[in-house]
């Protein structure tokens, strides 16, 4: 009983509908159970998946970052220009992205402001950059990201080694780490972490700089993937990633978050659109879907946390 | 004794604290030496929580001196200062993080735990400490603090008071730290108490539940309207001296009105007790009180009630109950609005015709209130937080008062008011009272319980006498609101 | 004087300022010679953020976390159905304009209803429904634009007295919204809940009812708007919403509003939404590229909420 803890039986849900996703696909399309088949299936989760861990470092400390989606884009857009063509700028303009990243944390806390207006006022700041770098689609992905991206491992695909990698690191920094506990605990309860001497400006601006950080990793993923790019290429990504979180059993407040979860959950949200395009669903409803599926696992959540207070009684 | 109280690890000399016009403290001194447990007894308003604000660093004192080991730290006293003199503290709230494990929370509460392997002595630290306190706990110090019962939270944060940090703890205050255990969990840390007493620790104790401080403390100080009013060595009292020493002298009630017969009218209000606890009953045209130390759960049986009566969808065209609110930052004010949008906010329907509200008769009606109620300012359009913290609470009065709503719930709704203003809310309360109203007030002082035609006291959450007529006294709601039975 | 100073206090007058500011830099550019033309057309497309922006103003004025994200999808589908039935028939204008309400009426009991049911944040209830309402208008539309009635498509374009009737339209919006808010008791109502929800509640404020109502209010706003919007471009588009998402939440920030809520005002939307659109046409006429409009767009909302926020930390 004391291994099925709250925090596991988080995870139990996702991977279990991640399973069930995957048995019907291969239902479905026995010719997906292959190398390439999974490759095929997942490989688009990877730059998902790091979003999804930016915007889950954003929700731990009780933030949401509306401008993902434009934000991963920019960082696309300057994947495939300046990181190409002049890479020392390339990757001083990313790291000057990951500064911006932290300053926005300290301005939230220090005026106190809605995370909500800021992120989104965000967008429109990073989604003009984004435009101004590459009006049209274009840019070139630089070669070595291109390589790591379709290299093909023997026995396991890449786009699963890379989804394995990235929660092991994600949850090695936000669980395992003494410093990703304090950011969780400025998420839980921000006056005891206060009390007991920390600064809680410190947590959040680390909190959003390596959120920063995974952003820009997903743009040159995707970039790596498409292999050019365009202002809008990752506009999605700003619902993909909070719904990613959300289905991976993470919370909007209290920094309940869990990075395997996080992970699952975007890896879930990719091959639900394969499934419903195999269920031969018409791509109208596509988004629909998406909504919907948020939707179930947000009731799911209401019907399983209810059950849980009623034990801990 | 004597000898050790000369040189004491704490001493508190002279210490006043003022809260707006309450003074909380006055001029009290308080002393503890190494190697002793004191305990602290007192009811409400006493100063018990200003004392332990001002022991942890929390609270600074509008004058007197504080001297830690010897050393005057007077001015630059803060908590850090206090954590480096080994003084730890164990509130009622809780203060871990919910979110985090056992081990993590150790992890947060002691910085100097850090680098690899940090993980393994922040458990072995928290655990073993666990371990000694409470044998046999079964707390996983892997789960989610959130996830563990009351009880366990709360040994929890013993254990992590009494461990050892940046260096041993040294004085430990424990702030009502039985109040959600069972009597053998209890027992084990009582017990606690006086091995780490003995070892050479110093504790102050505060608990209502009077068996524990008589059994472990060495010296029982008891506090009364911010000052000492009795102290010695705990085998000096028994339940009763200690239960009279908290208490004034013992006053007649003034026009002891019999208690009326009640049989065959139906009450305005009831609630059924849980666990055989004494059914709640509240009259029209009676002032029921609601007793007991704070937060034993007066103010949620108050909401409760409230809440009974709807309207959270519609608002029904006569209001049937109002609320004051006695926190008023938390459930009162709306602090960007005016006194006068202030006053009318729950009277809004029987101002308003077609959705429309008609400024005149608000105007007249805030003013009217204005002046019977006495609030202090020159305009009522000025913002509600111009307002000093009684007459915003005279702001609140008014606008539950102003409703014609027949059941008015208050909670402690006198805090911060000026001894004249009060005089003239309970002449205004009988008054209405006896037109009819039922009121219930929660109130945290003796005087005004004692005004009350019934009197529940509350204790742990659920009521546990109920009281009438000449019985309404301050011996009986203090022997009520602590627990004197024998462990 | 005191008439200066009485403006200077209103916390909608700096958004004038900037919109007429706008305005004359632009008009010394073009020479003076676009000035009526460039205010009718500030007047109308202002007209289409004015009417969302005002039911964005209730929603953020219900305090922190209420935002409503599906105002862009609430407009495609009403407008889409709205002209589907119509079928470009002047007879039907009037079921047209009761369907567009009754769709309105209908996402703003499902927002809300998400919101209380699933208690989840106001911001994901409206996200995930507005997927869902933008696939039934996707799948609804199938890609074809059918013209709105002739009708209608001649009042949403012309103009009385040399002003837009939908700046008549919008300023009808503007005036009931005003009453409601600032002599109403809904107004108070949506302000008591938006400054402290739990103290709102406990001197008897309807929370549940005021806010289901303004989710509702917002929601039939949007549906208006999208029908006007689409008749006024001569059919709906898919993505016909998509900027008012952001406009509308940027009109209201800009215009004065408290941004974690219990203050509203109307006449601040007016300015915000002249403002906005001037700045853009204003970029076009010095010929500045999309990119650095949606930059300054950015840029001010960011400088405005800093510039607004109120409480900052000790």
């Amino acid at each position: 009983m004391n291994w099925l803890s709250a925090d596991r039986l988080r995870l139990v849900v996702p991977a279990l509908s991640l399973a069930v996703l995957l048995a019907a696909v291969f239902w479905i399309q026995p010719r997906a159970m292959s190398y390439t088949g999974l490759n095929l299936l997942f490989n688009l989760a990877v730059p998902i998946a790091l979003a999804t861990i930016a915007q889950m470092l954003i929700m731990t400390v009780n933030d949401l970052d509306l401008s993902m989606g434009t934000f991963v884009s920019f960082t696309a857009c300057v994947t495939a220009t300046f990181l190409q063509s002049n890479p020392l700028l390339g990757v001083l303009i990313l790291a000057g992205c990951v500064g911006v990243y932290a300053v926005l944390g300290v301005v939230i806390y220090l005026r106190n402001l809605p995370s909500i207006v800021v992120t989104l006022g965000m967008s429109f700041v990073w989604g003009g950059l984004a435009v101004l770098l590459l009006p049209a689609p274009g840019g070139v992905a630089p070669d070595w990201i291109r390589a790591v991206m379709v290299s093909k491992p023997p026995f396991v695909p890449m786009a699963i080694i890379a989804s394995v990698l990235i929660a092991a690191v994600a949850h090695w920094i936000v669980i395992r780490s003494a410093f990703g506990v304090v950011i969780r605990g400025v998420g839980g309860n921000e006056r005891s972490v206060t009390r007991a001497g920390w600064s809680v400006l410190r947590a959040r601006a680390s909190a959003y700089a390596l959120a920063g950080v995974f952003a820009v990793l997903a743009g040159m993923c995707l970039v790596g993937l498409t292999t050019s790019a365009d202002a809008n290429i990752a506009l999605r990504y700003t619902l993909l990633s909070i719904a990613g979180v959300i289905l991976g059993g993470g919370e909007f407040v209290g920094g309940r978050v869990s990075p395997i979860g996080a992970v699952i959950g975007a890896l879930t949200l990719t091959l639900a659109a394969s499934f419903l395009s195999f269920l031969k669903i018409s791509p109208d409803w596509q988004i629909g879907a998406q909504g919907a599926i948020l939707i179930v696992v947000l009731a799911l959540r209401l019907v399983l946390n209810r059950h849980e207070g009623r034990t801990a009684r | 004794m004597n000898d050790q109280r000369d040189n004491p690890v704490l001493a508190v000399n002279g210490a006043s604290k003022s809260f707006g016009a309450v003074r909380a403290l006055n001029g009290l001194s308080f002393a503890l030496a190494a190697g002793e447990c004191v305990g602290l007894v007192g009811h409400n308003g006493a100063g018990k929580s200003t004392l332990v604000g001002i022991m942890n660093g929390g609270t600074r004192p509008d004058s007197g001196t504080i001297h830690l080991g010897g050393n005057d730290e007077t001015g630059r006293y803060s908590v850090a200062v206090a954590r480096k003199y080994g003084l730890r503290c164990v509130f009622q709230e809780l203060s871990l993080c919910p979110n985090l494990t056992v081990t993590e929370n150790a992890r947060i509460a002691h910085a100097s735990i850090s680098g690899f392997g940090w993980r393994r002595r922040a458990e072995r630290v928290v655990r073993s400490k666990l371990d000694e306190i409470f044998p046999g706990h079964g707390i996983d110090c892997d789960q989610a603090v959130g996830t563990l019962s009351i009880a366990q939270r709360q040994m929890v944060e013993i254990a992590m008071a009494f461990s050892e940090s940046d260096g041993p703890a040294r004085i430990v205050i424990l702030d009502e730290p039985t109040s959600s255990l069972d009597a053998n969990i209890a027992r084990q840390m009582l017990d606690h108490i006086r091995k780490f007493v003995g070892g050479g620790g110093s504790v102050v104790l505060i608990s209502h539940i009077l068996s524990e401080i008589l059994t472990t403390t060495d010296r029982i100080v008891v506090m009364k309207d911010g000052g000492l009013v009795a102290e010695g060595p705990s085998s000096r009292f028994t339940m009763e001296t200690l239960v009279g020493a908290m208490g004034s002298v013992v006053r007649a009630r003034d026009a002891a009105a019999p208690p009326r017969d009640r049989t065959g009218t139906t009450p305005a209000l009831t609630r059924r007790g849980t666990d055989g606890a004494p059914e709640f009953r509240a009259y029209a045209g009676e002032i029921v009180g609601l007793a007991g130390l704070g937060g034993h759960g007066q103010t949620e049986t108050l909401v409760e009630l409230y809440r009974g009566f709807g309207g959270d969808w519609l608002a029904p065209a006569d209001v049937k109950a109002a609320f004051v609110a006695g926190d008023r930052h938390v459930d009162g004010n709306l602090p960007m609005w005016s006194i006068l949008r202030n006053i009318s906010i729950t009277l809004l329907t029987d101002l308003t015709r077609a959705g429309i509200v008609r400024d005149g008769d608000e105007r007249a009606v805030a003013q009217s209130w204005r002046e019977r109620i006495g609030i202090r300012t020159d305009s009522l359009d000025n913002p509600i937080l111009s307002l000093s913290g009684g007459n915003q609470q005279k702001v609140l009065f008014s606008r539950a008062l102003a409703t014609r709503a027949p059941v008015v719930l208050m909670d402690d709704p006198m805090r911060g008011v000026d001894i004249g203003t009060k005089q003239e809310v309970y002449a205004m309360l009988r008054a209405e009272a006896d037109r009819g109203r039922t009121f219930v007030w929660y109130s945290t002082e003796i005087d005004e319980i004692c005004q009350c035609d019934r009197v529940y006291v509350f204790r742990e959450g659920r009521i546990v006498v109920e009281l009438t007529g000449a019985d309404i006294r301050e011996d009986r709601v203090l022997a009520a609101s602590f627990s004197t039975e024998a462990a | 004087m005191s008439v200066v100073r009485a403006l200077y206090a209103k916390p909608w007058i700096w958004s004038f300022v900037a919109a007429i500011g706008v305005w004359l830099v632009t008009i010394a550019f073009t020479g003076g010679s676009s000035a009526g033309g460039l205010a009718q057309a500030a007047l109308t497309f202002a007209a289409f953020s004015i009417i969302v922006g005002i039911g964005q103003m209730f929603v953020i004025t219900l305090g922190p976390g209420n935002v409503d994200l599906s105002i862009p999808a609430t407009m495609t589908l009403a407008g889409t159905v709205a002209l589907k039935i119509m079928d470009t028939n002047d007879s039907l204008i009037l079921v047209g304009i009761l369907v567009a309400l009754a769709i309105g009426l209908a996402i703003g009991v499902i927002n809300y209803g998400l919101i209380k049911l699933l208690r989840i944040p106001p911001i994901i209830a409206t996200l995930s429904s507005s997927f869902i309402i933008q696939s039934a208008a996707i799948s609804y539309n199938r890609g074809i634009r059918i013209k709105p009635p002739a009708a209608l498509a001649e009042f949403t374009t012309a103009t009385t007295l040399g002003i837009p009737n939908l700046a008549y339209f919008a300023l009808l919006v503007s005036a009931v919204a005003w009453v409601a808010l600032e002599k109403g008791i809904y107004g108070r109502w949506v302000s008591a809940v938006g400054q402290n929800m739990r103290a709102a509640r406990m001197a008897g404020v309807p929370v549940d009812g005021v806010r289901a109502g303004t989710y509702l209010v917002c929601a039939v706003l949007a549906s208006l708007a999208g029908l006007l919007l689409s008749c006024f471009s001569g059919g709906a588009a898919l993505n016909m919403g998509a900027e008012y998402l952001l406009t509308s939440i940027a009109v209201v920030v800009i215009g004065g509003t408290a941004v974690a809520g219990g203050f509203a005002n109307i006449p601040g939307i007016w300015g915000a939404s002249l403002f906005l659109f001037l700045v853009v046409s204003m970029l076009n006429t010095y010929g500045a590229s999309a990119g650095i409009r949606l930059l300054l767009t950015g840029v001010i909302i960011i400088a405005v909420i800093i510039a607004a926020s109120r409480s900052p930390r000790a």
